[in-house]
């Protein structure tokens, strides 16, 4: 078992319970140990940074201050948001000693900066494609899969290193090795709208609507990704996108870690799949 | 005893601001030992300032002159040729840097003339010690050496010819042309490129002064300026140059046949055994070795059954020349950069994104399609076509930061053909134009007014298929609004990045190059062609992007530059080398271990007594040798133990 310190964020408790379902079945069969860091607090959101500088660092400096502190120098927040947010302000904090003795004199810690923050798609890449595959009992039997990274899994990719992050392929192995086809699209890493979900929600609807569009234009029978924003607005938002763009058929949206668990032989219910506003029984 | 003469500029205000000038003079005189005249001028560099110095130093019977103003980069040379004007010898003068490391970086002008002071003691102190020298003399081998076969190596090889000096021209592909062959039309005349480059080529071929090694590559260089030795690599070709005919029909007769092109920029096949183009210089094929089925496995050598004139031989093994030369051009040109940094381009992905350069062989009459331009994927004509500049230029994040200085023009070239070949709407993304040339922002504007280009000033964030076309998604920054297009091929102008062992050969030659592997000019703006080392010189877009006019005036320049070097009888070169003293020497021969110059030689004395030797057409006056003698047996002239003791001693 590798350990990892594992930060759920809002979202997982919330309306995301899904992803963290089925992120805890799939996670010891791959070897993976998720230890979830003790009295964590909440990395900012979208809120924080739009209104204080410091405050958007010091929320994430204290997560990785007690994932230090609990020696689990690898910490994996499955939320996009939540990761973008963590590894952010640890790219800041490394570069900085003035801001890092500033953030640890607000956040009454001491941490070092030895923590790496790693997205899902780092840690599945990490555990192997050929352990996902061993591991695999019920194959996907070739179903056509986009997937669907958005955009803060890769970016900026000064924080994340990744040279990868407009044309991303890590997820489509992960999918090809649960048997699945992972088709060839170009909305990869465009923005679903995220926050804007609430306050322009038109806006939102076109850019959905152009995803799923663009996903079935290149036959995916389903979308996976791993971002409960993209998630809710692709998902609880799709019947109103269908109705608007007068579209008939509707395209399931999975976390990437439910497909595994569907492939890994879990039952839907066990991963929470049935808590999504588009069915997914098809799968 | 030593008379010295001390002179302190004024640099205008750049040293007078801050350094107490006159009572710098006053003090020197006064205070420091041996000098016998100061005095300052407020421009010392100049003709009335040089005159005070030749004066003085006949009227005090000066034996050594200190000048205290810029540092000796700038003007060494200048002072040196004053005191030799005065009857001194030029190397018993020093100076005193008390601009670049005194007023300049200091603001206390009580200190900094405390400073200045300092620095004038010290050279005062040398300079006391200093011995005439005179230069040493050496022959000039009549023969260039042009690296690269593009048009600024053709250029520059002709030039040199044409002046009654000979050539040897290297190039390390097949054929000789370069980027500049495989252009369709060029901007801003649309003249077609083969038609002005293939007769010059013919002629590099034809040239009685011109020896051509295609096919080649520099394996190494020694000597120095006027006496370099070159070391030639001939490839295997795979055929007797000296029996094929060029007739082609091992070519035709070729099985492997589906070979990405490398002239047509991947477009186009070729076979293992080629001509990379028709009007190819030399014509005769080369054998690819990665291919042919031969190489690889002993088998087929259809080629060689069809050959009449017996010419396919599938060597392996490299021939080596060695050539005298006294000058080298360096004309290696470009490598066009393949823009896969670019994931939201979708390059490499969508048959029907491609780069500039494979744009050119689609619209060029020699290329793939005979210049009728079709799209990859179907072979349709496309009526509308997105053109993206900068991918790659100007983007500190995924390319170069710098403008590769091409891409604005032949893009306008590219949208003025796309309508003239195939009738089709052109849109171009772009930062900035960039037409600064002759008949350049005409071209720009033929571009837009005549030819119907729509030019957007914004980037792409993302092309994507959907059904036979191709979607550009984009801001248009002038509007700010966002842009999507429907288009049917996508072109982007990509990068021009310095060739991929472009520091490999600077470090064989011995010149700088920068942190994209440009190799750096003497001095941007005095000495564009020179390099830092003496008889080397650049041309082309081995030294930065350039256009074909600025490449063929650079190479023009390089050849003037290298024939200065021919046509004099003898070189004199700086006599500021390493010197053995025979006494002391016990033949440990440490200093050849040192010598990267190969300039220590072995001498036997009459005693019988073998000593180490400096040879001076080779000693570049590192000093290293010096450093590592353990017996202290050798010095460097202008800069012994003795005199930078003194120097020191004095502050």
């Amino acid at each position: 078992m590798i350990r990892f310190g594992y930060y759920p964020g809002c979202s997982l408790e919330s309306s995301a319970v899904e992803f963290d379902l089925s992120l805890r079945k799939v996670a010891p069969l791959l070897g993976i140990e998720l230890v979830e860091l003790p009295d964590w607090n909440c990395c900012g959101a979208s809120a924080a940074h739009s209104i204080n500088h410091l405050l958007s660092l010091a929320l994430p400096a204290r997560n990785l201050a007690i994932a230090e502190g609990e020696n689990l120098l690898e910490l994996m927040p499955p939320c996009s948001a939540c990761y973008s947010n963590l590894a952010k302000a640890n790219y800041e904090l490394l570069g900085s000693p003035g801001v890092l003795r500033q953030i640890n004199q607000l956040i009454e810690m001491n941490y070092q900066g030895r923590v790496r923050v790693l997205s899902i798609l780092e840690l599945l890449n990490s555990i192997g494609i050929e352990k996902i595959v061993s591991v695999v009992k019920n194959n996907l039997d070739g179903k056509k899969v986009a997937c669907y990274y958005g955009c803060l899994m890769l970016r900026p990719p000064k924080v994340t290193g990744r040279l990868d992050f407009e044309q991303p392929r890590g997820m489509d192995e992960v999918v090809r090795a649960l048997g699945g086809e992972p088709v060839s699209w170009g909305f990869k890493t465009e923005c679903c709208g995220a926050g804007f979900s609430m306050s322009k929600t038109e806006v939102v609807l076109k850019l959905c609507h152009d995803i799923l569009n663009n996903a079935r234009a290149n036959g995916a029978e389903l979308i996976a990704l791993a971002c409960p924003m993209c998630m809710s607005n692709l998902d609880m938002r799709q019947n109103a996108i269908l109705k608007r763009y007068g579209v008939k058929e509707s395209l399931p949206i999975l976390y990437i870690t439910e497909l595994m668990g569907l492939a890994l032989g879990f039952p839907p219910e066990e991963l929470g799949l049935n808590r999504h506003y588009i069915p997914v029984t098809t799968i | 005893m030593a008379r010295i003469g001390v002179f302190v500029c004024w640099c205008g205000v750049n040293i007078a601001g801050t350094v107490d000038v006159e009572r710098v003079a006053e003090e020197a005189e006064e205070k420091i030992s041996n000098v016998v005249y100061a005095t300052d001028y407020k421009y010392m560099c100049s003709d009335p300032g040089q005159q005070i110095i030749v004066e003085a130093i006949k009227d005090h019977r000066l034996t050594g002159v200190v000048v205290a103003s810029c540092s000796p980069r700038m003007h060494e040379v200048t002072f040196q040729k004053a005191c030799l004007t005065g009857g001194l010898n030029p190397y018993c003068m020093e100076m005193a840097n008390i601009r670049e490391q005194d007023s300049w970086v200091h603001k206390d002008r009580e200190e900094a003339t405390a400073k200045a002071l300092e620095l004038i003691r010290m050279k005062v102190a040398k300079v006391s010690k200093l011995e005439p020298l005179f230069p040493i003399r050496v022959p000039v081998t009549k023969r260039a050496l042009v690296i690269g076969g593009g048009v600024a190596g053709i250029q520059a090889a002709l030039d040199i010819a044409d002046a009654n000096q000979e050539v040897v021209l290297v190039e390390k592909e097949p054929s000789i042309g370069g980027h500049m062959a495989q252009l369709d039309e060029t901007f801003p005349t649309l003249d077609c490129s083969q038609c002005i480059l293939t007769p010059k080529m013919v002629q590099v071929a034809q040239h009685e002064r011109i020896k051509l090694y295609s096919y080649a590559e520099v394996e190494s260089v020694s000597g120095y300026v006027g006496n370099f030795v070159v070391r030639i690599s001939k490839n295997p070709r795979g055929v007797d140059t000296e029996k094929c005919t060029g007739c082609g029909v091992c070519v035709e007769r070729c099985p492997v046949k589906k070979i990405p092109s490398e002239f047509n920029a991947g477009i186009g096949s070729r076979s293992a055994i080629y001509i990379p183009f028709p009007q190819a210089v030399p014509n005769w094929p080369v054998i690819d070795q990665e291919y042919c089925t031969y190489y690889k496995k002993k088998k087929c050598g259809l080629c060689q059954k069809e050959c009449a004139a017996g010419a396919v031989i599938f060597d392996t093994e490299p021939e080596f020349i060695e050539e005298a030369v006294g000058t080298i051009v360096v004309a290696t040109g470009y490598d066009p950069w393949e823009p896969v940094a670019y994931g939201e381009y979708g390059y490499g992905i969508y048959p029907d994104v491609v780069t500039s350069l494979q744009f050119e062989r689609m619209t060029s009459a020699s290329g793939p399609t005979s210049g009728v331009l079709k799209r990859p994927s179907d072979g349709e004509v496309p009526r509308e076509v997105a053109f993206i500049q900068c991918v790659g230029s100007r983007d500190n994040v995924k390319g170069y930061p710098y403008c590769s200085r091409i891409c604005c023009m032949y893009t306008a070239k590219h949208a003025i053909i796309a309508r003239h070949k195939a009738g089709a709407q052109s849109y171009v993304f772009y930062i900035d134009v960039r037409a600064g040339g002759k008949g350049y922002e005409e071209f720009i504007r033929r571009a837009q007014e005549e030819d119907g280009a729509r030019y957007i000033r914004g980037k792409v964030s993302r092309v994507y298929q959907d059904g036979k076309k191709l979607i550009v998604r984009g801001e248009d920054t002038l509007l700010g609004r966002p842009v999507e297009l429907r288009v049917d091929m996508v072109v982007l102008a990509s990068a021009v990045k310095a060739k991929s062992d472009a520091g490999k050969l600077a470090r064989k030659l011995n010149i700088a190059y920068d942190q994209y592997e440009f190799y750096t000019e003497a001095h941007p703006k005095l000495r564009p062609v020179d390099t830092n080392c003496a008889g080397i010189f650049l041309a082309g877009t081995c030294q930065a992007p350039k256009d074909i006019p600025d490449t063929v005036s650079q190479a023009s320049a390089a050849a003037s530059k290298a024939l200065a070097i021919l046509s004099a009888q003898e070189l004199t070169r700086e006599p500021l080398i390493s010197v053995v003293d025979p006494l002391k020497c016990n033949a440990c021969f440490s200093c050849r271990e040192v010598c990267t110059f190969n300039a220590i030689e072995e001498e036997t004395l009459r005693s019988g007594k073998k000593v180490s030797k400096v040879n001076p057409g080779l000693c570049l006056g590192c000093g290293a040798c010096v450093s590592a003698c353990r017996n202290g047996a050798l010095s460097l002239k202008g800069f012994t133990d003795d005199q930078i003791y003194a120097e020191v001693n004095a502050i």
